[in-house]
């Protein structure tokens, strides 16, 4: 597969390591009361879609920068790749 | 034997040099043949006929393609630690002095006692194995088994490492064009010219494809000069490469095919050179021409030597000027089996019949030959060799040679192998693509169902130009070669009935249309049933010759149409490729890359011996003259530590460099235990969970300044609690002021331990108070040593002793460790090694990956009071789960044999005295052992249930698989002075 | 009809017409007691332990394309139970004791073949796991040998021992191991299972479950409705899919797994035999091709196939190990999707919902658990309870902080 990073343009995706769902971005807070079954459902839980699907990956061999990448678990076709860090502002996370 | 089936070369020249004869062997008997020859090719100018034997009945056969479809003639290539088995005859490209060897017979390859399974044929049909030996039980694996074994398989590997290199290589282009036959050719002009970067690939020495086996006629010239002409013009542009001997054998995603090219295959020796080269070609667009593959029609006894695809026929005599007999039949369901008889004839060659099941005759008259229209050869004779061939009609022939064609397959394999799914044809008789190709692939030519010349040469052409004309190249003016259509007509007629006999479908694995009849009868109706339970199509050639006649009998059983039937699709490679190729240079010592710590040379030359530690080489022990056993080195270097002072390389160990205003506050949610306040110019102990509540990692971090961290972490986790840390820096606190590096390569750091460490060090570091007020215990500064070096001193300990961790730039370790054995000379200073690193820490209770194995959590190493409950860090919240903080959960314990002169061993479970042991009964392990010459016995570690609390308890370490029992007494894993005023010293 | 070498003998002499459909080929009633989504190995061998040895009555597999096509129908048929966590390894172990009687047990031939597991140690580390480990498959009533680096050159004189980057240590050896015939483990099961009765329905596809005051009730078909008393989803890479269809997220991602063959060869290895320090394990199949994977390729997909890099990863460990199979070649290499589980470990377990029934996870090893997965899953599904092998494998283990993780990497099952 070829990645194409957005700050280093397209790279094999064997320099990359796969972690999973972009979801893994949202980190419960421990200090919550329900902190427990939030991090159960956050850690253990999956969509699993068979489709399109966002989802992190770790440009382990290069520049360092983790990537969400939506690609298509059926066909494999790429539609966008993101830095995480902006993602993850996106969905709410600073500090 | 001479070569008297060699035709003569003013009626066929074919593509051999005949003026470059070879010698070559085939068991025992010597043999020639010309340069341009195939190993096929040359075999039968020889008149060689038996080559090879079946896989299951160990039937005779001979070669029945002439080309990398081939079911039939594998041979053994070459001898030792070279031989090579399953090679096909008909792609092994003559070289002088080739050898090769019958595959798959006991006793001679004429006198196969194998052979003897043929007579039991009617025991032996479709899935039989599945109904019998299943009696005694025991008898499967003893009798049975071995003797399929021994009669399965095909050639044999020689169990020799294999001598050859090979390499691999990245390629990348706009458009790759697989095949250069007819359409490639003329598609690699097109987009030759355009400017484009094309790659054309073709599995073939000779390029040109079936241009070089037919007798076409392309721009008022032979098909096979044309074909050299354009390569010619081809060759002489910049953006064009030329890949001959090169099979693309899968489409992977995003444009990628990988590809293998023969390199020196067809020379004697490689030489210093690599046998083959994969190649990982990252394609813009790919254009598949790959051409068609002739089947065969199933009629009695149609496996014998002789009976050969008449394409193929045709191709011997048009490129390597073989007549494959002295009496050739064709029996033909379409035209190009009329075709071979014209030209067989015009060159000269006897055709003594042409049998058709259709009505009317393409053509009038081919000279000496009988035409039987309506007709089909429904049995043949000649165990070894045919010699004769009855016909439906009742009549007799005799024919040393059967060419039949049933038909062309377009080779559709590429299409396949993002499973996309073919598509029947019933004007060619064949499945051509489906509309689900891989994103950026086109198909062309035969391949794509243009069955005849003129309109291969166009598909490839308009192709090309579109495709580049869609990746912003400006199309060539320059028209597409003209040649005349063919004729193709095609009646579809699968196989021959109305006989008790035998009709071969797959020639390699024995499947009949008995056997297929068979299935559908046992309810294995679907196609993808069928080829598990016949075996059809899983063969060497991966049912190139005989999927789609199989799928023909199966529909014909049970009463459906073939794309009712439907077909199984196609799964890389294209044709197979040598383990070898795959695994390139990633080798022998070279499998993995090799790190050397900065220590190395000069560990080298003191005699260590080193052990592998991931990657990395690590000094083990330093051995001296007059040491029995490592244990004597060990015991030592431990001693030696011990009582004065030792060195031990920790450069291994991963170190982080974290720096920014939010290094603090990021740290304190990596760890468990708290860091926003560690003190600048000290050291912390931290433990790092994973977000399950697992221990990850433990380390030290010291705070070099305000906003400034240097973490080190165990040297297995280094890349991985790298990576953990910019996941939560880049996705979990975007906006932290941090920033981390690895350094793990950057710094050379060596441990200083034992009472004597403060005196060397007062000598290696520059104008450092090193007293105890002036740099305690777990004090750090960024200092120079030997006089100005810039480096990193810590105040440290594993060993338990008082000990110091210096850092310089990794370029100046060789010299540092020099420098401290020097300073240290007085002292009986005492480099050490891993093997006493691990004694010392298994006496003072730290744990390594052997405790930390991933499932271990803070609580099972006593360590839970350190997971803060004051702040949210990663995986505290998950460490705290019911199951994991339960009264019976192993927790980490010291472990001594009662009788001191007992060894412990590592994996050994615990059990209670008196009690058997079983699951239920079982109480821990120990994870790690050593001899302590501090307490001059074996001393452990372990995990027993409640064990925290069992100390001085006597149980039992149960060693089934050494086979050893040991009474051991539960400790303190804090064995080696435990209140740690040493260290602090 | 039951097979033996006289039906084999009798059926030849008269030309081999006689022989029967291996099953029926029912229309799907309105109605059954028992409805198993997925037949595949696990769904097939359930409904033959649920007729056979639980009795069940009116029961019904349901096959979206025909049985055995998912990963029983392509895997590298390794039987072991060689595994080390208490949640895990008795279970394992009553898989391989179901395995050994098989063959007598469905009257058919799946060719298990005790040929042996070695598991090769590159370090002193990886040694002592490995006794912990062979210990613990002692405990549990199997077998387990720790071989030294002499009696695995005796044994598999062909591994390197001159030139390997990571030198053999030592060895785990289950003699008891082996492999199997893949595709023949689904049809015995099948058959069996249809003549005690079972309705094999093929080409028919669970498009949605029925459900009433928070029960199910069973399933919608692409061959309509089949009301259920009890409905049992086994359907191991399409968990995810079909779960999603009764509102259940699971802790379960799907992953491709690839496997490879090479041609035919005479007889090369002894057994089966796993590569420490690369991902590499290989076999030999009784028609002489040398069957070997490694590792998942590590991205979530449904596709079915795999990419190169992993191709060359296991290839290379190949080489580096037993680097006279480089002049073998490959033959066909495929992938299937495999449900790797958040611990490595499955799941067979009531649902919250109220008649409905999952069984999977099963990751890469789901062909050596088959005969205990379908027992144990027949066993909830006709008690109510789990069987005593499989009490851990829950779906709230999570919840609880009782995982079963045997590889120790934690939540992230493409490290698994």
């Amino acid at each position: 597969m070829i990645i194409n990073h957005p700050l280093l343009g397209p790279r094999d995706a064997n320099e990359f390591v796969h972690l999973g769902d972009v979801s893994m971005i949202d980190r419960p807070d421990g200090m919550d009361a329900d902190a427990a079954a939030k991090f159960h459902d956050y850690l253990y839980l999956r969509d699993n879609p068979a489709g399109e699907y966002r989802e992190l990956w770790y440009h382990e061999a290069g520049d360092r920068s983790w990537l969400v990448v939506t690609r298509d678990t059926l066909t494999h076709a790429i539609s966008s790749v993101e830095l995480a860090r902006d993602v993850a502002r996106t969905r709410g996370r600073s500090k | 034997m001479s070569n008297n089936f060699r035709i003569d070369v003013k009626k066929s020249a074919g593509l051999i040099d005949r003026t470059q004869p070879m010698t070559f062997k085939f068991n025992s008997k010597t043999m020639h043949g010309f340069q341009g020859d195939t190993l096929a090719s040359a075999m039968l100018a020889n008149g060689e006929r038996l080559v090879a034997r079946s896989f299951k009945y160990h039937r005779p056969r001979g070669i029945f393609s002439a080309g990398s479809e081939e079911p039939n003639a594998l041979v053994q290539l070459r001898t030792g630690a070279y031989q090579e088995p399953n090679t096909r005859a008909t792609t092994a490209e003559l070289f002088d002095g080739l050898t090769a060897t019958s595959q798959n017979h006991r006793g001679p390859l004429g006198f196969d006692i194998m052979s003897a399974t043929d007579l039991l044929s009617p025991f032996l049909g479709a899935g039989f194995y599945y109904k019998t030996f299943m009696w005694p039980a025991a008898f499967w694996e003893k009798l049975y088994e071995p003797i399929i074994r021994a009669s399965a398989g095909l050639g044999s590997l020689s169990m020799l490492e294999d001598p050859d290199k090979y390499d691999k290589g990245f390629l990348h282009c706009d458009l790759l064009i697989a095949g250069a036959g007819p359409s490639g050719l003329s598609a690699a002009l097109a987009a030759g010219r355009s400017g484009a970067r094309v790659i054309i690939a073709d599995e073939d020495f000779v390029l040109g494809g079936r241009l070089n086996a037919e007798n076409h006629t392309i721009a008022g010239m032979s098909g096979h000069d044309w074909a050299q002409q354009t390569l010619a013009e081809l060759a002489a542009m910049d953006n064009v490469r030329i890949l001959p001997r090169t099979t693309i054998f899968g489409a992977y995603d995003h444009g990628i095919y990988g590809a293998l090219e023969r390199k020196t295959d067809h020379l004697p020796h490689a030489g210093d050179k690599p046998r083959q080269v994969l190649w990982r070609i990252y394609s813009k667009h790919a254009l598949i021409c790959a051409g068609a593959t002739e089947r065969s029609i199933a009629f009695a006894n149609n496996d014998r030597p002789g009976i050969m695809l008449a394409g193929a026929v045709r191709a011997y005599a048009n490129r390597w000027g073989v007549a494959t007999g002295k009496q050739v039949a064709i029996f033909t369901n379409n035209d190009s089996g009329w075709q071979t008889a014209s030209e067989l004839s015009a060159k000269g060659v006897n055709i003594t019949a042409i049998i058709d099941p259709r009505d009317t005759a393409p053509r009038a008259h081919i000279a000496g030959a009988t035409i039987v229209m309506g007709a089909s050869v429904c049995n043949t004779a000649g165990r070894k060799a045919l010699h004769r061939i009855t016909l439906t009609n009742g009549q007799t022939l005799n024919a040393d040679c059967l060419g039949v064609s049933g038909g062309w397959s377009p080779n559709v394999h590429l299409t396949c192998h993002q499973r996309g799914r073919p598509v029947w044809n019933d004007d060619i008789a064949g499945f051509v693509p489906g509309g689900d190709l891989p994103v950026g692939q086109t198909i062309a030519g035969a391949a794509n169902g243009d069955m005849t010349l003129g309109a291969a040469l166009s598909a490839g052409h308009k192709a090309a130009n579109g495709i580049v004309k869609e990746l912003g190249f400006t199309n060539s003016r320059a028209q597409v070669a003209k040649a005349d259509d063919e004729t193709f007509a095609i009646k579809q007629f699968w196989h021959v009935t109305g006989h008790k006999q035998r009709a071969w479908i797959d020639l390699q694995n024995d499947v009949t249309t008995k056997d297929v009849k068979q299935s559908q009868a046992e309810g294995f109706k679907s196609v993808e049933h069928l080829k598990r339970y016949t075996t059809l199509g899983m063969a060497t050639d991966q049912g190139k010759t005989s999927n789609v006649l199989g799928l023909a009998v199966m529909a014909e059983a049970t009463g459906k149409t073939i794309p009712e039937t439907g077909t199984t699709i196609f799964r890389p490679p294209y044709n197979p490729v040598a383990v070898g190729a795959f695994g390139g240079r990633e080798r022998g010592q070279h499998f993995h890359p090799t790190r050397l710590t900065p220590s190395h040379r000069w560990a080298d030359e003191q005699g260590a011996q080193f052990v592998e530690v991931g990657n990395w080489m690590r000094a083990q022990w330093f051995p001296k003259q007059g040491d029995k056993t490592w244990r004597d080195a060990v015991d030592r270097e431990v001693i030696q530590t011990r009582a004065s002072v030792g060195v031990c390389d920790v450069s291994t160990l991963g170190k982080i460099d974290i720096k920014g205003t939010d290094a603090a506050a990021f740290l304190n949610k990596m760890y468990s235990n708290p860091f926003a306040k560690v003190p600048v110019g000290r050291v912390r102990y931290g433990l790092m969970l994973r977000e399950d509540g697992i221990c990850y990692d433990d380390g030290t971090t010291a705070r070099m300044s305000e906003n400034h961290f240097v973490m080190t972490t165990t040297t297995a986790n280094a890349v991985l609690v790298y990576r953990n840390m910019e996941f939560a820096r880049q996705c979990l606190f975007p906006d932290m002021d941090v920033h981390l590096i690895s350094t793990t390569d950057q710094w050379a750091q060596f441990a200083v331990a034992g009472p004597n460490a403060r005196a060397v060090m007062a000598k290696i570091v520059d104008k450092v108070d090193m007293s105890n007020d002036g740099f305690p215990f777990m004090a750090c500064a960024d200092v120079t040593v030997c006089g100005g070096t810039p480096g990193r001193l810590f105040r440290i300990s594993f060993s338990g002793e008082i000990a110091y961790e210096v850092a310089v730039p990794a370029r100046y370790g060789d010299a540092l460790i020099r420098e401290i054995m020097d300073a240290g000379a007085e002292f009986d200073i005492t480099p050490y090694g891993t093997e006493a690193l691990g004694v010392m820490r298994v006496e003072k209770g730290h744990v390594t990956g052997a405790e930390l194995d991933g499932r271990i959590t803070a609580f099972n190493v006593n360590m839970n009071g350190m997971v803060s409950v004051k702040k949210d860090s990663i995986g505290a919240t998950l460490s705290r789960r019911e199951m994991m903080v339960a009264e019976n959960q192993v927790r980490l314990v010291g472990v001594k044999p009662v009788d001191k002169s007992d060894t412990l061993s590592a994996g050994a479970h615990f059990i209670a005295p008196d009690t058997a042991p079983t699951t239920q009964n079982d109480l821990g392990w120990i994870s790690s052992v050593c001899y302590s010459p501090h307490f001059e016995q074996h001393i452990g570690l372990g995990f027993l249930k409640g064990g925290h609390k069992r100390h001085g308890e006597i149980i039992r370490a149960w060693d089934g698989v050494r086979g050893t029992d040991v009474d051991v007494e539960i400790v303190s894993p804090h064995m080696y002075d435990p209140e740690g005023g040493l260290q602090r010293g | 009809m039951r097979y033996s070498a006289l039906s084999i003998l009798k059926n030849g002499l008269t030309g081999n017409k006689n022989w029967k459909p291996v099953w029926r080929e029912p229309e799907p009633k309105k109605s059954y007691d028992y409805v198993i989504v997925g037949g595949g190995g696990h769904g097939l061998a359930t409904a033959h332990y649920l007729a056979k040895v639980f009795k069940g009555k009116n029961i019904a597999v349901l096959e979206k394309g025909w049985i055995g096509s998912g990963n029983i129908g392509r895997n590298t048929t390794i039987v072991r139970s060689n595994y080390m966590l208490d949640g895990n390894q008795p279970f394992y172990e009553m898989s391989v004791k179901l395995w050994e009687g098989l063959e007598q047990d469905l009257n058919y031939n799946a060719m298990m073949s005790q040929r042996g597991i070695l598991n090769l140690a590159h370090s002193d580390g990886q040694r002592d796991a490995y006794a912990r480990r062979g210990n613990a498959m002692l405990m549990s009533g199997g077998d387990a040998e720790l071989l030294d680096r002499d009696a695995i050159q005796k044994m598999c004189p062909f591994l390197n021992f001159d030139n390997e980057r990571f030198p053999i240590q030592a060895g785990l050896l289950q003699r008891r191991a082996g492999t199997a015939r893949h595709d023949a483990v689904a049809w015995g099961y099948a058959r069996s299972a249809d003549q005690h009765g079972v309705d094999i329905i093929q080409n028919c596809e669970v498009t949605g479950f029925q459900m009433k005051n928070g029960k199910c009730i069973g399933v919608e078909t692409s061959r309509g409705s089949i009301k259920a008393k009890k409905t049992a989803v086994c359907v191991a890479g399409s968990s995810g899919r079909v779960m999603a269809k009764a509102g259940m997220r699971l802790p379960i991602e799907s992953h491709v797994l690839q496997a490879f063959v090479t041609e035919g060869l005479k007889p090369t290895l002894p057994g089966v035999i796993t590569y420490g320090a690369g991902h590499f394990y290989v076999s030999q199949s009784d028609k002489g091709g040398l069957v070997f994977g490694g590792d998942i390729d590590g991205y979530n997909t449904y596709a079915q196939r795999g990419n190169l890099p992993v191709v060359e990863d296991v290839c290379a460990g190949g080489m580096s190990i037993m680097p006279m199979i480089g002049r073998s070649r490959l033959l066909r290499m495929w992938g299937g999707v495999m449900d790797m589980s958040m611990d490595g470990s499955p799941f067979i377990d009531k649902t919250g919902i109220d008649g409905l029934y999952f069984n999977g996870g099963w990751c890469y090893g789901g062909f050596k658990a088959t005969p205990a997965s379908g027992y144990c899953y027949a066993h909830l599904l006709a008690t109510e309870t789990h069987h005593k092998h499989a009490t851990q494998l829950r779906l709230d283990r999570f919840m609880t902080g009782n995982i079963i993780d045997e590889k120790g990497v934690g939540a992230q099952p493409n490290l698994h």
